[in-house]
């Protein structure tokens, strides 16, 4: 296993126009660790998910994934801001699922799953269509390959979701509440799946509501406010003996 | 399922309809008035149909109407490029590139297309001869003390831009400013949601543009480009101004002031129009099917087979 942290945040700060959203967060994520982030609704959980893949850029502060700075080149004590071709090279390391699944509703599943890896790394069609099926099983989808997204459940456009970016074969996964925009009797089927690539051990980063599943699954827990870290720890601990007042307050409106 | 016990399936309705009597005044009006324009196409001398029929479909026609076709054809599809490529670059988040391509539409959108045409077909005025070369070159090359014009070749403008070159430039370049417009508002209507999903997936800005973002844009594309392009196939009858004589409707007018039978050549071109805009809606139809694939309801589940690569979608 390689020394350095999978995820590492130094006082990274972002601002959109005069909002500061993320104050100075600082995190570190060991590989195959699984984070999960929890806080109210506009601490900055999704901001901060989207700065790890460059989806925003960071204003001050720095962060690195597998050890290379994301965005930045450091040359002679100066930073450089990366081409597009060399971010979009960095983007392929790591899987995103979106809260709205996002899933390319002109393509099958099965396609949705196919096209990065085709178009994006250049594989050949066989090898990534035996992949992409077996992801689908692996998602309890094997047979719905052939299905437009509109034809899917919320669920199982998700468990889509997850193959597509898992067909990528990334080093680091990225979940932006997952299963908020399910209905109840459909987030048990997402939360196993992602149980399962925790344990094949995966380094995951999961912003969620799902108290049960950052105890069971999570490695470590973050509770964000107010664009800040306010308190971080074995999930247990978090949960069942919070330090801060706002913590406490914030769980006793979730359990 | 079964029945609730005890209760007997209530009758069904039997009510007296609404009446709808003004739709029976329109059905009478709109057949005497049916009767009456069928009655004078027949008997109204005007038309002479047998005239009419004996020379619509006449060689110089013929070549006219292959003119206008593939010229509307040719000029869409350039016109369609330089939509997309106006659209992209009016969406660029460079300045530069985004007010290049507003004032590429504002000027393209404001000049009437009839005073396009004779302007390009006029240009041979401003350049004598077209060429390729170093921008600036005499004045380049004056600068060294070296004499030349920095050209690599040039040809006769008038050449180039003879007639036909010059009506389809005219044509593509406004229907371009057009397109870009369109493409726009296609491309403005996706979620972002999508680049953002191909982005995060390590595809580039022009991959995501071409894989995910336009094939959904077309949805929203393809009906206004249809009209577009019948509006086309109508204002190839403004070549004639650039001047190219051998179109549709130059033909058939020519005919008819030669024969002093003006009006039965009018009513060819509007059956010539009609038809040759037919054949382009069918098109149509088939292009909107096409691009409704996995919208709710039109889509169907596609059939895997084992052993072969499906992900047809991924060319
Ligand atoms: N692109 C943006 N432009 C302006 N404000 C934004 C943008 N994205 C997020 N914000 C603001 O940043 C704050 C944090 O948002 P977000 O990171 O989505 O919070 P969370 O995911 O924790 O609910 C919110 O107040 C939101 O309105
Ligand atoms: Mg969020």
């Amino acid at each position: 296993m390689s020394d350095h942290p999978m995820v590492k945040a130094e006082q990274v700060c972002k601002s959109f126009g005069h909002v500061e959203v993320l104050k100075g967060i600082d995190l570190e994520i060991a590989p195959r660790e699984v984070l999960c982030i929890i806080g109210p609704s506009g601490s900055g959980k999704s901001t901060f998910l989207r700065c790890i893949n460059h989806l925003e850029d960071v204003d001050a502060g720095k962060l690195w994934v597998d050890g290379e700075l994301v965005g930045y080149r450091e040359r002679g004590g100066k930073l450089h801001e990366m081409k597009e071709r060399d971010v979009a090279a960095q983007r392929r390391e790591i899987g995103m699922v979106f809260q709205r699944f996002n899933l390319f509703p002109h393509m099958t599943a099965l396609e949705n799953v196919m096209v990065a890896p085709v178009k994006v790394k250049g594989e050949k069609k066989s090898v990534v269509h035996e992949r992409a099926m077996d992801l689908l099983k692996q998602v309890g989808l094997g047979d719905r390959g052939g299905a437009y997204p509109s034809m899917l459940s919320g669920g199982q456009q998700q468990r889509v979701a997850i193959a597509r970016a898992l067909a990528m074969q990334p080093k680091l996964m990225l979940f932006d509440e997952p299963t908020s925009a399910l209905d109840p009797e459909l987030v048990g089927d997402v939360l196993e799946v992602m149980r399962q690539l925790a344990e094949s051990g995966m380094t995951m980063v999961v912003v969620t509501h799902e108290m049960g599943f950052a105890r069971e699954v999570g490695d470590s827990l973050v509770f964000m406010d107010g664009g800040v870290v306010v308190e971080a720890g074995p999930p247990r601990e978090v949960i069942t003996n919070p330090q801060h007042k706002r913590t406490q307050a914030f769980l006793s409106k979730v359990l | 399922m079964t029945e609730p016990t005890g209760q007997a399936r209530p009758e069904p309705i039997k009510a007296v309809p609404v009446r709808h009597p003004g739709r029976w005044v329109g059905i009478v009006v709109v057949a005497i008035l049916t009767a009456m324009f069928l009655h004078m196409l027949l008997t109204n001398d005007a038309f002479q149909w047998q005239f009419m029929f004996d020379n619509m479909f006449s060689e110089p026609v013929l070549k006219g109407a292959w003119t206008t076709l593939w010229v509307t054809v040719v000029a869409m599809i350039l016109g369609v490029v330089i939509g997309v490529i106006i659209a992209v670059m009016r969406l660029s988040p460079n300045p530069v590139i985004s007010s290049a391509a507003f004032a590429y539409t504002w000027f393209f959108r404001a000049v009437p297309r009839v005073v396009l045409l004779v302007l390009f077909g006029n240009l041979g005025i401003l350049y004598a001869e077209v060429g390729f070369g170093l921008p600036f070159g005499e004045q380049l090359l004056g600068l060294f003390g070296l004499e030349g014009s920095g050209q690599i070749f040039g040809v006769d403008a008038n050449k180039i831009l003879s007639g036909l070159v010059a009506g389809l430039l005219g044509l593509s370049l406004s229907e371009g400013a057009y397109m870009g417009e369109i493409v726009r508002a296609g491309i403005q209507s996706i979620d972002p949601g999508q680049a953002e999903a191909a982005q995060a997936l390590g595809m580039g800005r022009g991959l995501t543009m071409q894989r995910i973002v336009l094939p959904q844009a077309m949805r929203v594309i393809v009906p206004p480009t249809g009209n577009e392009t019948i509006a086309m196939l109508k204002d190839t009858a403004l070549l004639a101004f650039v001047p190219v004589t051998n179109e549709l409707f130059f033909q058939l007018q020519a005919i008819g002031s030669r024969t002093f039978q003006v009006f039965p050549m009018l009513v060819a071109a509007c059956l010539w129009y009609l038809s040759m805009t037919s054949v382009l809606m069918v098109g149509q139809y088939f292009l909107e099917k096409r691009f409704a694939r996995g919208v709710q309801g039109r889509a169907k589940e596609k059939l895997l087979k084992a052993t072969v690569p499906t992900g047809a979608g991924i060319e």
